[in-house]
C-alpha cells in the first residue's frame, strides 16, 4: 500500500508542479490543490497506514494510527483552503483589471530592465 | 572622564535639534562651548601624560568577542585629541560666521559636525581595534553628510560618494587587517598586540595585516593614488574643509600608521611602503597644485602633498627599529619627530588658508584665480593671514612651517646611512625628489598669496567691489596664522608637553624605564646642508615662479589622456552596469524562470543529500496490505490528476481538480482518518463553489502557445520533484529514528485534555497554539479578499474595462434557478445540515467533527441556500456582517486563551471537569470547547465572507 501511495504523491508533485509552471493563473491555482493533496498524502504515508484503529479513545483497541500527522494534515487542509479562496480572487481581480488571466512574463522583464 | 571626551559631542548632537526654539540665536553658539572644554580639559592633562601617566578607561561591551569599550590617552592620542578640539572650536566660531542662519539646515549641519567630532575623538582614544574601526567608519559617514551639505548640487554629491566609497573600502581593508592581527594573538587591544610581538612576527597573515591596515590609513590620508577623493570633497562648505579635509579627518591615516607604527616598524615593507608612498603623494600634490586655478582644489592637492610629506617622514622614523642602539635609533626617530611637529604645523597654516580661501570666497563670490587680484589693499588682515600660512607652508623663516621643513631634509639626508635597506642608492633618490617637491610646494605657496592679493584688481571679472570680511570671520584664522609665528619662534613650547609624550607612544623601545625623549628645535644650526637646500628651494622657487606667469599654465587645456579619476570613473560604471546586467540574466522578471530555479534548487538540494545519506532504499518494512477497491480508488485520482493538464475547458479542469480531492478524501476514510475525511470533503464541496463563482466568466481556455523547448523543460522538471519526493516518501517510510511523539498524545489526550478525539484534542489543546495562528491566517485572507474585491484604486480606464467586462458579462444570463423542487429540498436540506453542524462541533472533543468541520458545515448549509435562492437573496435575509463574525470568533478564541491567565496558568491552559446539570444531567464540560466556539465563528464567517463578498460582486456588477 505504501509503495504504491508513493508513486501516486510522486504523480501528483509532478502534475502540480507542471501546473504551477504554465501561465494560465487557473491552471497555477489548480497546480498548487494537487501539490497539497500530494503533501496531504505523503504526510500520511510517512506515518505508516492502517497501523491501528482510528485515534478516538473508546473504540476497544489497543493500538491507533498516529493522530499526529492528522492533526498537521488538517491544520494544512484549512490553511490551504484559505489560501486557495485568496488565489481565486486574486485571479479574479487580474482578470477584472488586464482582461486576461494568463501571467504575462515580458511586463515583468521589462520593468527589471529600467 | 574620557568617556565624557567621546560621548558628550554624540549627545551635544541629540540636543542641538532640540534648541529649534531660540530662532535668533545663531545655533553653533550652543556648540562652541564643547569643544573649547574639551580642548581646556585635554590641556590640564598634559603634565600628567608628560610624567608618563596614562588615563585610561575601559568597559566590558562584548567580552565573548574580545571587544571592551576601552579609551587609552597616551601622548599621540593627546595630541591628536588636542587639534581636533582646538581647531574644531575655532572652525565651529567661524562656521557661525560663514553660514547664513536663515538659508541654510544649520542644526543638521551642526549635528554633523558633533558627530564628526565624537567619531575622531573615538578614533584616537580608542584602544579596542574594533571599536577604533567603528568611529573609523562613522567619521567617512560623518564626511560624507558634510560633503553632500549643500546636496541639491551635483557635484556635491558626486564628491561625497566618491569620497566615502575609497574611504570604507579603505576602513574594510583595514577591519580585514584588524581581524588578521586578532587570529594571531586573540587580542583586540592594541596595547597588547604590541607585546604579542615575537608571535606575530612569525605568523603568515601578518604581512598580509600590515598591507590591509595600510590601504585604511592610505585612503583616509589621501595618499597616492586613492588621493583622487579628496580635491572633489571641496565641494564642502568651507569650514568642513577646513575641518576635516585638511586638519582632522585626512590625519586619522597619519595616526593609524604612527599608532600601528611599534608593531610593524621592524619590517623593511613596512620602511618602504610607508615612505614612498608618502614621497610619490607628496612629489604629485605638489606638481598637481600648481596647476590649479581654484584656490580649494590648490588647497586639496596642497594637503595630499603635505600629508604625503608627514607620511614620508613617519616610514623614515621607522627605520629606528632596525638599531638596537640608542644613539642610531635617534637618529632615525629624529623623523617622526618632524612628523609630529608637522602634523601640528600643517593643522595649523592650512586651517588659516582654508579659512582665508573660505573669506575671499564669501567676499567675492568666487575662488578662481584667473579673477582674483589685488585684493591686499582692500583686505589687509585677510591678506597677512593668508600671508603667515602661505610662507609657513612654503618653509620660509620665521615661521613654524621652516622648523619643520628642515627637520624633513634633515631626515631625508640621514635615511642614506640606513644600511638595513640594502639599497643604498635608491635611499639619495628621496633627499632629491624631497628637494623638487619643496620647490613646487613653494611655487603654488607664492601663487596662492600673490596671484589673489597682489596684481591688478579687476572690478569687472569679479562684479563688485569686496572689503574686508566682519570681525567674527577673521577671528579665527587671525588666532591660527599668528600661531604660526608664535610656534616659529618658540617651538620648544611644543616640544617638551606634545611631541615628547607623543614621541613616546611611536618609539616606545627607544627608552628606557622612566626616560624621556629630549627634544629640542632650533632656527640655527650652522651652515649645514640643509640651509642649502632651503636657500636653493628659495631661489628656484622663485625663477619658477616668475616663469610661471609666462607659461600660461592657468589657461592651458586640461582634459584628454588618462587619469586616476577616470579610471575611478569607469570602474564604477563597469560596477554598476556589470552587476545589472548579471542581475539581470537571473532576475528576468519570469515567475516562471523563477520558479524553476527553486524546484530546480529542490531536486539538486534533495536529490543529493538522499543520495550522499544513501536514502534511496525501499523500506524493508511491512507494508499495509491492498485491496480492490484502494486500488481503484488511486487509479482514479490519477487520472483525473493526469487529465488536468489536457483540459480544454475551464470547468472540465475544475471538475477534474475536484475529482482528485474526493479520491483523497475516501483515501481518508480508508485511512482511519474521519476528522480528515469531514473535513477535507467540506472543502472540496466549498472550493468547487468557489472556483465557479469565480471562473465562470473567464474566456475561454487557450491552447498553451508555449513554445516545445520550455514545455519539455516544465516536464523535466516537473518529473524531478515528482521522483525526488516519491524517493523521500519512500526513505521515510519506517525509518522513524526516535520516538514518536504522538504516543505522549495518544495516552493522554483523555487524562489530561479530557477528550477523546485524539486529533481534536491536539489541535485544540495539546497544539492549541497552531490552530490560533490558522484561524488568524485565514481571518487575514477573508480581509485581504473583502479588499481586494471592494477596493478599487484607480477610477480610470481601469474600472472603464471593468465596466466593460461586465456589460459581456450581463450578456450571459445569470443562473437563477427557478426550480422548484430544488429551492424547497434545499431548504430543508440547510436545515438539516446546519443541525448537523452544530453536532459535529459539540461533539468534536470525543468523537469525529470539531470546531472546524462544524463550520465548514455550516457554511455548506449557507452555500447551499446562496446558489439555489442567490446570494442577494440572503444576504438580506441573513443580514450579518460576516466579517464581524469572524472577528467576533477570532476574539472568542483569544480571550479563551488569554482566561488561562486568570487562573495563573500559560497563555491557552485548559482544563475540564465533570458537573451536573439540570436536564442533561452529568455532563462533561472543557474550556476547550469554548476555544473551539472561537473557531467555530472565525471559520464559519471567512467562508461565508469569501462567497459572498465574490458572488456579490459578481451580481451587483
Amino acid at each position: 500500500m505504501e509503495l504504491i501511495l508513493c508513486v501516486a504523491v510522486g504523480i501528483l508533485f509532478s502534475v502540480g508542479v507542471y501546473l504551477i509552471l504554465s501561465k494560465s493563473l487557473l491552471k497555477i491555482i489548480l497546480g498548487t490543490s494537487l501539490l497539497t493533496h500530494g503533501v496531504h498524502l505523503l504526510v500520511m504515508t510517512m506515518a505508516g497506514l492502517k497501523r491501528g484503529a482510528s485515534p478516538i479513545l473508546g473504540d476497544n483497541s489497543g493500538s491507533y494510527v498516529d493522530p499526529l500527522p492528522q492533526a498537521l494534515i488538517l491544520t494544512s487542509i484549512v490553511i490551504s483552503f484559505g489560501i486557495t479562496a485568496f488565489f481565486f480572487v486574486l485571479a479574479y481581480r487580474t482578470n477584472q483589471t488586464t482582461g486576461t488571466e494568463v501571467t504575462d512574463d515580458r511586463e515583468g522583464g521589462e520593468a527589471a530592465n529600467e | 572622564m574620557l568617556y565624557a571626551v567621546v560621548l558628550l559631542p554624540f549627545l551635544f548632537a541629540a540636543i542641538v535639534p532640540l534648541t529649534k526654539r531660540w530662532h535668533s540665536l545663531h545655533p553653533g553658539w550652543a556648540v562652541i562651548p564643547l569643544p573649547t572644554a574639551i580642548f581646556l580639559y585635554l590641556l590640564s592633562l598634559i603634565p600628567d601624560i608628560r610624567a608618563g601617566h596614562l588615563h585610561r578607561a575601559e568597559a566590558a561591551w562584548a567580552p565573548s568577542l574580545g571587544i571592551d569599550f576601552a579609551l587609552y590617552l597616551d601622548g599621540l592620542s593627546m595630541l591628536f585629541a588636542l587639534l581636533i578640539s582646538g581647531i574644531g572650536a575655532l572652525v565651529v566660531l567661524y562656521s557661525i560666521f560663514y553660514l547664513n542662519k536663515r538659508m541654510e539646515a544649520l542644526r543638521q549641519f551642526y549635528v554633523y559636525l558633533l558627530l564628526f567630532m565624537g567619531a575622531m575623538l573615538g578614533v584616537v582614544l580608542s584602544d579596542n581595534m574594533m571599536v577604533l574601526y567603528g568611529f573609523w567608519e562613522l567619521t567617512s559617514i560623518t564626511s560624507f553628510l558634510l560633503i553632500a551639505f549643500w546636496h541639491r548640487r551635483e557635484r556635491s554629491r558626486y564628491g561625497a560618494l566618491k569620497s566615502m566609497l575609497i574611504t570604507v573600502f579603505g576602513g574594510l581593508a583595514m577591519f580585514v587587517g584588524f581581524l588578521m592581527l586578532y587570529t594571531m594573538t586573540g587580542t583586540f587591544s592594541i596595547r597588547e598586540t604590541i607585546n604579542e610581538l615575537d608571535v606575530l612576527a612569525t605568523g603568515k597573515l601578518f604581512i598580509p595585516a600590515m598591507v590591509l591596515i595600510l590601504l585604511g590609513a592610505f585612503t583616509k590620508s589621501a595618499q597616492f593614488p586613492f588621493h583622487i577623493w579628496l580635491p572633489d570633497a571641496m565641494e564642502a562648505p568651507t569650514p568642513v574643509s577646513a575641518y576635516l579635509h585638511s586638519a582632522t579627518m585626512v590625519k586619522a591615516g597619519l595616526y593609524l600608521v604612527a599608532r600601528m607604527s611599534p608593531i610593524f616598524s621592524g619590517q623593511e615593507l613596512w620602511f618602504w611602503i610607508v615612505s614612498v608612498t608618502g614621497l610619490i603623494s607628496l612629489l604629485y600634490g605638489s606638481l598637481k597644485a600648481v596647476r590649479q586655478t581654484d584656490l580649494k582644489a590648490m588647497l586639496a592637492y596642497s594637503t595630499i602633498s603635505q600629508l604625503g610629506l608627514i607620511m614620508c617622514l613617519l616610514g623614515l622614523g621607522s627605520a629606528a627599529a632596525f638599531y638596537p642602539g640608542p644613539v642610531e635609533g635617534m637618529f632615525f626617530a629624529a623623523a617622526t619627530t618632524a612628523a609630529i611637529f608637522h602634523i601640528i604645523n600643517h593643522a595649523i597654516f592650512k586651517g588659516t588658508l582654508f579659512m582665508v580661501v573660505g573669506i575671499i570666497d564669501h567676499e567675492t563670490n568666487t575662488r578662481d584665480l584667473r579673477k582674483l587680484g589685488g585684493l591686499m589693499s582692500m583686505m589687509p588682515i585677510t591678506f597677512t593671514a593668508a600671508l603667515a600660512g602661505t610662507f609657513s607652508m612654503a618653509g620660509i623663516p620665521p615661521f613654524n612651517g621652516f622648523l619643520s621643513k628642515e627637520m624633513f631634509f634633515t631626515a631625508v639626508l640621514n635615511i642614506q646611512q640606513f644600511d638595513a635597506a640594502h639599497s643604498e642608492t635608491w635611499l639619495v633618490l628621496f633627499a632629491v625628489i624631497a628637494w623638487i617637491a619643496s620647490i613646487f610646494t613653494f611655487v603654488y605657496s607664492m601663487v596662492l598669496v600673490f596671484k589673489t592679493f597682489a596684481g591688478p584688481f579687476s572690478e569687472d571679472k569679479l562684479g563688485a567691489r569686496p572689503h574686508e570680511a566682519s570681525l567674527g570671520l577673521l577671528l579665527s584664522p587671525v588666532i591660527l596664522a599668528s600661531l604660526t609665528l608664535v610656534f616659529g619662534f618658540f617651538p620648544n613650547i611644543l616640544s617638551s608637553t606634545l611631541i615628547e609624550p607623543a614621541m613616546a607612544s611611536v618609539h616606545r623601545n627607544l627608552l628606557a624605564a622612566g626616560e624621556q625623549f629630549a627634544v629640542s628645535i632650533h632656527f640655527w644650526h650652522g651652515w649645514t646642508p640643509e640651509v642649502f637646500m632651503t636657500i636653493g628651494v628659495i631661489a628656484v622657487g622663485i625663477l619658477l615662479y616668475m616663469a610661471y606667469g609666462r607659461l600660461r599654465i592657468m589657461e592651458r587645456e586640461r582634459d584628454g589622456g588618462f587619469s586616476l579619476d577616470r579610471l575611478y570613473d569607469l570602474l564604477l560604471r563597469i560596477l554598476e552596469q556589470g552587476s545589472n546586467r548579471i542581475t539581470n540574466t537571473y532576475m528576468t522578471g519570469s515567475k516562471r524562470h523563477y520558479l524553476l530555479y527553486i524546484f530546480t534548487f529542490l531536486i539538486i538540494a534533495l536529490g543529493s543529500t538522499l543520495i550522499r545519506a544513501d536514502g534511496i532504499h525501499l523500506g524493508m518494512v511491512e507494508y499495509a496490505p491492498v485491496s480492490f477497491y484502494e486500488i481503484i480508488i488511486i487509479v482514479v485520482m490519477l487520472t483525473a490528476a493526469l487529465f488536468v493538464p489536457f483540459a480544454n475547458s475551464r470547468v472540465v479542469a475544475i471538475l477534474f481538480t475536484g475529482a482528485v480531492g474526493y479520491m483523497v478524501t475516501l483515501l481518508f476514510v480508508i485511512f482511519r482518518a474521519p476528522d480528515l475525511a469531514l473535513t477535507q470533503m467540506i472543502v472540496e464541496t466549498v472550493s468547487v463553489v468557489l472556483f465557479l463563482i469565480c471562473f465562470r466568466f473567464f474566456p475561454r481556455l487557450k491552447k498553451g502557445t508555449a513554445a516545445v523547448s520550455s514545455k519539455v523543460k516544465n516536464i523535466v522538471i516537473s518529473v524531478g520533484v515528482g521522483l525526488v519526493m516519491m524517493f523521500v516518501a519512500l526513505a521515510a517510510i519506517g525509518s522513524s529514528p526516535f520516538e514518536p511523539i504522538s504516543e505522549y498524545f495518544v495516552k493522554e489526550s483523555y487524562n489530561a485534555a479530557g477528550g477523546k478525539n485524539i486529533v481534536n484534542v491536539i489541535l485544540v489543546d495539546f497544539r492549541g497554539f497552531d490552530t490560533l495562528f490558522e484561524i488568524m491566517v485565514l481571518g487575514i485572507a477573508t480581509f485581504a479578499i473583502f479588499s481586494m474585491v471592494k477596493l478599487r484604486m484607480e477610477p480610470g480606464p481601469a474600472s472603464a474595462r471593468v465596466n466593460d467586462m461586465t456589460g459581456a458579462a450581463r450578456l450571459i444570463p445569470y443562473p437563477k434557478s427557478n426550480d422548484v423542487i430544488l429551492k424547497t429540498i434545499t431548504k430543508i436540506a440547510a436545515a438539516i445540515i446546519t443541525i448537523f453542524s452544530f453536532h459535529l462541533f459539540l461533539a468534536g472533543h470525543n468523537s469525529p467533527g470539531g470546531g472546524f468541520v462544524g463550520a465548514l458545515m455550516a457554511s455548506a448549509a449557507l452555500i447551499l441556500l446562496a446558489v439555489s435562492f442567490g446570494t442577494d437573496l440572503l444576504s438580506r435575509v441573513l443580514a450579518v456582517n460576516f466579517r464581524m463574525v469572524t472577528a467576533t470568533g477570532l476574539l472568542i478564541a483569544i480571550a479563551t486563551a488569554a482566561g488561562s491567565f486568570i487562573f495563573g496558568a500559560p497563555f491557552l491552559s485548559h482544563t475540564f471537569g465533570h458537573f451536573y446539570l439540570p436536564i442533561l444531567g452529568d455532563t462533561e464540560l472543557a474550556t476547550a470547547v469554548l476555544f473551539d466556539l472561537g473557531v467555530f465563528p472565525a471559520v464559519t464567517g471567512v467562508t461565508m465572507n469569501m462567497i459572498l463578498t465574490i458572488g456579490g460582486d459578481r451580481e451587483w456588477n
